[in-house]
């Protein structure tokens, strides 16, 4: 991986992101694979662009289907695929002020527990931030972190790794 | 050693054990072949009623093993079988080239349990060294036998023995809707485990207090990680740490008063210590790095993993706050600090590239200490000290799930036992301090 044009893309993230914290620049783990999850795709905002969005949309909108933002390892960078999700999902909380949502932060199995309750917590935190960035208010979201005990997949590699390090958004309220 | 009186009785407490079926799966990884040679005689039932099911040798023998420090005599080559003193031959044990010989018989007690008379022989010396007597219910025999094995390491070694102890850690079965987690509590060699509490919800992070009677452990049962602390005897359990954001990480303090924790309610996990009398918070650390699982120092400071500098490194501070002292500088990534009771070695999840090992930084020399690899597996974590600082606990993962093992804290010994449940993911293991007769 070209280390300078990963860093220029983080760079040009948290531009983007008004909620970037402060780790944005990190060495990129050794184990840390460049496959990208297969929900993870930049599309559209759905047919609602021009109206508001109704609960009905959250499961027929292509964009608010999508409700996993992936990460790296060890890092809490939002990637910029994942800008259009933030945004379908930060338009709809503005659409829907009686929504709230659940920002579950997940780490992979490597390191810590408790560490990486942590860790799923700044992942939390960083798409929070990018909500809020994108108009949402925070009032509305709430980080949980469950660090490794909610794995999605459980096989010691990379693949299931990366499937892990995520953060969940839940309607709690729609 | 005024409490190890030769002929005094110990009155055991009353230990109703489930069945050892769920016992955890036993069985010596490595050994040393610097372990001293010692020969654990079978000992015999010369009672008159049912001898018991526990033989008590056998017990001894793998808990001695199972220290790294001792290799027992296999019992096949037990050739005399000598019940006392009286009976002892010292040259056949110098030609089994036998450092000691213990020996015991077992016979009833006044009160329907049994009593165990045991002496222990230095061979080279040709002398007795330790006359003991012990009484146990007929279904505490097992830690009779521990407790046998505790005098017979300390008379040896000098160290107080810690093979009567307790050992926390949870389990996890299922996946999914299905999950099923429990905190469990069994005998430090795996057997006799009993269920502290089930959650459908994860269950993490169980920590001893000083007296070895509740289980400070983190839930998800609310939804949110909360701090619980339970009594293990009674099950009742209050909620200490239930606030925003992350709870976890809880280390009991030396005197059971006040109770380390990680919390994260400020925005970023920060080190806080609750009185556990008034619940009154001292935050400890105030840093934006993630702050968390603190371990208790005997100097009343704490050791804290913190990512602060980059990566998660050990750090020392104050309870009272202050800047704290990085203390491990090698390792690309250091975290979940256990102490040694002197404060002078550390035991911490050592991650190396895609590797994660236990290693030991002992600074029993003084200076920066020198560091050793206690594990080789790939993913292990969660190390816990013996009271005595003679093993470490931990888990591992291996076929795709949770396993945990025992291993020396001796580098050069490389005994390790994994103790294995029958089914299921075993992790998060807190070895007990020593146990009140």
């Amino acid at each position: 991986m070209n280390t300078n044009k990963t860093l220029l893309l983080m760079a040009v993230a948290c531009i983007a992101l008004a909620g970037c914290t402060k780790k944005n620049v990190k060495e990129e783990g050794p184990g840390s694979g460049t496959s990208m999850p297969p929900s993870a795709m930049t599309s559209p905002i759905g047919s609602s662009m021009g109206g508001r969005y109704t609960p009905a949309d959250l499961e027929t909108d292509s964009c608010l289907r999508q409700r996993v933002v992936y990460f790296d390892f060890d890092q809490d960078t939002l990637k910029p695929e994942f800008q259009a999700i933030v945004a379908c999902h930060a338009k709809y909380l503005m659409d829907r002020p009686m929504a709230r949502v659940n920002l579950e932060g997940n780490a992979d199995e490597r390191g810590s527990r408790e560490y990486n309750r942590g860790l799923g917590e700044r992942r939390g935190n960083a798409v929070m931030g990018a909500v809020r960035g994108s108009g949402a208010s925070g009032s509305q979201m709430e980080v949980i972190s469950y660090g490794e005990e909610r794995p999605v997949c459980t096989e010691s590699n990379e693949d299931c790794w990366s499937k892990n390090r995520r953060v969940e958004i839940v309607y709690t309220v729609k | 050693m005024k409490h190890y009186l030769a002929g005094l009785l110990f009155a055991l407490a009353s230990i109703t054990a489930p069945a050892f079926a769920q016992g955890l799966d036993v069985g010596l990884v490595t050994g040393n072949d610097a372990a001293l040679p010692i020969a654990v005689v079978p000992m015999e039932y010369q009672g008159s009623s049912a001898k018991p099911d526990t033989d008590v040798a056998s017990v001894i023998r793998a808990d001695l093993d199972r220290s790294g420090q001792f290799r027992s005599l296999a019992e096949k080559n037990i050739v005399e079988h000598p019940q006392s003193g009286a009976d002892m031959k010292y040259p056949t044990w110098r030609l089994l080239k036998q450092d000691y010989v213990l020996v015991g018989r077992v016979l009833d007690s006044s009160d329907g349990g049994y009593r165990v008379e045991f002496e222990l022989f230095d061979i080279a010396k040709q002398q007795r060294i330790l006359g003991l007597a012990m009484t146990g219910r007929p279904q505490a025999m097992r830690d009779v036998a521990h407790q046998i094995a505790d005098q017979v390491y300390e008379k040896i070694t000098g160290v107080r023995g810690a093979f009567w102890t307790r050992i926390a850690y949870v389990t996890a079965t299922g996946s999914g809707a299905n999950s099923q987690y429990a905190l469990m509590v069994a005998d430090a060699d795996g057997v006799n485990p009993q269920v502290v509490v089930k959650s459908k919800e994860p269950l993490l992070s169980p920590a001893w207090s000083p007296d070895g009677r509740k289980l400070a452990y983190v839930s998800f049962e609310r939804g949110n990680g909360s701090v619980y602390i339970q009594d293990i005897g009674t099950g009742a359990r209050e909620v200490i740490a239930a606030f925003k954001g992350i709870n976890g990480a809880p280390a009991f303090s030396a005197d059971g008063k006040r109770i380390a924790l990680s919390l994260s309610k400020s925005g970023n996990p920060e080190i806080y210590v609750m009185d556990l009398a008034s619940k009154q918070l001292t935050q400890v650390t105030n840093h934006y790095s993630i702050d968390t699982e603190p371990a208790w120092l005997p100097d009343g400071n704490l050791a804290f993993t913190s990512d602060r500098g980059g990566k998660p490194q050990i750090y020392v501070v104050s309870p009272n706050g202050g800047e704290p002292t990085r203390l491990t500088f090698q390792g690309q990534y250091n975290a979940r600090v256990t102490v040694s009771y002197d404060g002078k070695k550390f035991a911490m999840a050592q991650g190396n590239g895609n590797v994660y090992r236990i290693a030991l930084l002992d600074r029993s020399l003084g200076g920066s200490g020198r560091w050793q690899t206690l594990s080789p597996g790939n993913l292990d974590e969660s190390p816990s000290f013996a009271p005595n600082a003679s093993m470490v606990l931990y888990a591992a993962r291996e076929g795709g799930r949770g396993v945990l093992y025992s291993v020396s804290a001796d580098p050069s010994s490389r005994a390790r036992q994994r103790l294995v449940l029958a089914d299921g993911d075993v992790r998060e293991p807190a070895w007990g301090p020593y146990r009140q007769r």
